[in-house]
């Protein structure tokens, strides 16, 4: 009955006399969670991650909400990615209520999904750089970035809480002469993350700080689910757009990154790579995108679901993002439940600390593409 | 405060529809119907399949069998990882379901499946902090991937899972002492 874990999956009980240190909650490279380390010496011996410091809520909230109006709210977790955390969302709705999306908003929806995970990744990759102590990678990818929130300002009317994607398709269509601008935008910033090579991944002195910290293997990875950036970085080839598609992603050619490696580099190098790949799907997307078409369909207003439930995921910046739906009979969802990546990934951290340095700490515990307020909800 | 939203929640039907039926049986997607139906030919009568959609199989469980259950989906299913495990209180029903949705990275064929796992413990009437009564065992031994999920089900729906080696808070503040938050129950002030 019992499964026995391999050498490098088990915790022991340390001694007293080793010293322990709270890694936050006030944010000193953290983010908004406390990490419960124990050093000997020089070296991390447990680490205990304590998440809830930023916990809202939400899936209480939706329970009070009809389907509409649980959109705003529910994008609050990420709000540098809330198109994606809304994704699965609508198309549990769209499940629930039996929509038909039009084929305009689904290339929208790639489009404006696709923008986001790349305006998420510049944003941890600049918080990934300055805990490195690379202040110049700081600075580009925020700069970048502003590139595509203005893409997607120009899209939705908002730079970061969008509330895009609604059940039925998308909120407003696409401004005139959206396509060549985002044309136009997206291949410079192609061009520009394409420069983060020199001066950031094939720096020598990133690679001597990322290099062989923090190995998960590919066994490791699949036992605790970990998902997205930190799955693909162990070997294991597992992409939602590709491996079960949702709306269109099915028509265009989509790459998954994977690296065989496992430590902290590759899994910082993943998500540059998926933005590279984010380019293609867009440029893909605005050439088969309909110009013309219905962008929703329209909503009974309070719209009420049947006895169902619904499971549906997504890939969003950091990994598979799922949501599940019980519906019964009423205007709002009886019980709504995001499995959101940050928590799946999370389970990692004790496992990737331990024997490290605690100087490495920044560069294991950021690689996990972590983002402590989606992890609580 | 609360009196409207309860006596609505007590007209709502609290029946499931569980039974695939008979004549829809040639309808449904091949695949998906096979490996229900391996579960089945194992387990017979401690199973009931609660519905077969493309992509996602329902499977409900008594709480005694989903350990051996889980085991035979792990190891002959080729299930490897929890994707998400919630918790859904019943009060009319006097229970509390936990639904674990699995999914498979080592089995190309499975990537698009995700087999949810359901099973229901009994619920306390007048829930109390600190009353354990709800039980459930942990399938943490099985599936490594539940550890956090089933840490959060815990204290959000005071559901306590036995066999699992770190039962402790996760997402809650340490002081924490009214009802579990995810319960019908406790209501949210002005709501």
């Amino acid at each position: 009955m019992t499964t026995q874990l391999p050498p490098g999956l088990s915790l022991e009980k340390v001694d007293e006399k080793i010293m322990t240190l709270n890694v936050g909650p006030q944010h000193p490279g953290s983010g908004h969670m406390r990490l419960i380390i124990q050093v000997d010496g020089d070296y991390i011996v447990a680490c205990d991650p304590d998440p809830g410091y930023v916990h809202r809520g939400e899936e209480k909230m939706a329970e009070y909400r009809n389907y509409i109006l649980n959109i705003p709210h529910l994008e609050r977790p990420v709000i540098h990615d809330s198109c994606n955390i809304l994704y699965p969302y609508c198309l549990a709705v769209e499940e629930i209520l039996g929509l038909e999306v039009p084929e305009r908003a689904k290339y929208m929806r790639v489009i404006a999904s696709e923008l986001n995970r790349c305006v998420y990744i510049q944003y941890w990759l600049g918080i990934y750089g300055i805990f490195l102590g690379h202040s110049t990678m700081f600075m580009w990818p925020m700069g970048d970035r502003e590139l595509l929130i203005d893409l997607l300002e120009k899209m939705t009317g908002a730079r970061v809480t969008h509330s895009y994607f609604i059940p039925g398709g998308v909120r407003n269509d696409l401004p005139a002469n959206f396509e060549d601008v985002c044309l136009r935008q997206v291949n410079y910033f192609e061009k520009r993350i394409k420069e983060y090579a020199d001066i950031f991944y094939d720096n020598p002195i990133l690679i001597h700080r990322t290099e062989k910290t923090g190995i998960l293997s590919r066994e490791d990875a699949i036992r605790l689910g970990t998902t997205g950036s930190v799955l693909r970085a162990s070997g294991v080839d597992f992409d939602v757009r590709k491996k079960e598609p949702y709306d269109v992603y099915e028509e265009l050619d989509v790459h998954s990154n994977v690296l065989k490696e496992g430590d902290s580099l590759a899994r910082s190098k993943i998500p540059w790579l998926d933005m590279l790949e984010s380019c293609n799907i867009i440029r893909q997307a605005l050439e088969k995108m309909p110009k013309s078409g219905s962008i929703r369909q329209k909503l009974k207003p309070n719209p009420r679901g049947g006895d169902v439930s619904v499971y549906k995921r997504v890939e969003s910046g950091r990994g598979s993002l799922g949501c599940y739906i019980v519906s019964k009979n009423k205007p709002e969802p009886y019980r709504l439940k995001l499995s959101v990546p940050s928590f799946r990934n999370l389970i990692a951290l004790p496992y990737l600390l331990k024997g490290e340095k605690l100087g490495n700490m920044p560069a294991v515990y950021w690689s996990l593409n972590y983002w402590p307020v989606e992890a609580d909800r | 405060m609360s009196t409207e939203k309860d006596s609505e929640q007590q007209e709502a039907p609290a029946a499931e529809k569980k039974q695939v039926p008979a004549k829809l049986d040639e309808q449904l997607p091949k695949f998906e119907k096979d490996l229900a139906d391996k579960v089945v030919a194992k387990f017979g009568e401690k199973t009931e399949v609660a519905f077969v959609k493309p992509d996602r199989i329902r499977i409900n469980v008594k709480k005694d069998n989903i350990k051996e259950v889980a085991e035979f989906i792990r190891d002959d299913l080729g299930f490897d990882h929890a994707e998400s495990v919630s918790g859904v209180d019943y009060p009319e029903d006097k229970e509390i379901e936990v639904v674990y949705h699995l999914g498979s990275y080592t089995d190309p064929q499975l990537s698009k499946q995700i087999l949810t796992l359901a099973t229901r413990a009994p619920r306390e009437d007048d829930p109390k902090p600190g009353n354990d009564s709800t039980h459930l065992p942990s399938l943490r031994e099985i599936f490594y991937s539940v550890e956090f999920h089933e840490r959060e089900c815990f204290e959000m729906l005071g559901v306590y899972f036995d066999g699992h080696p770190d039962n402790r808070r996760l997402l809650l503040p340490e002081d924490w002492a009214d009802l579990p938050p995810l319960r019908k129950d406790f209501s949210i002030k002005g709501r």
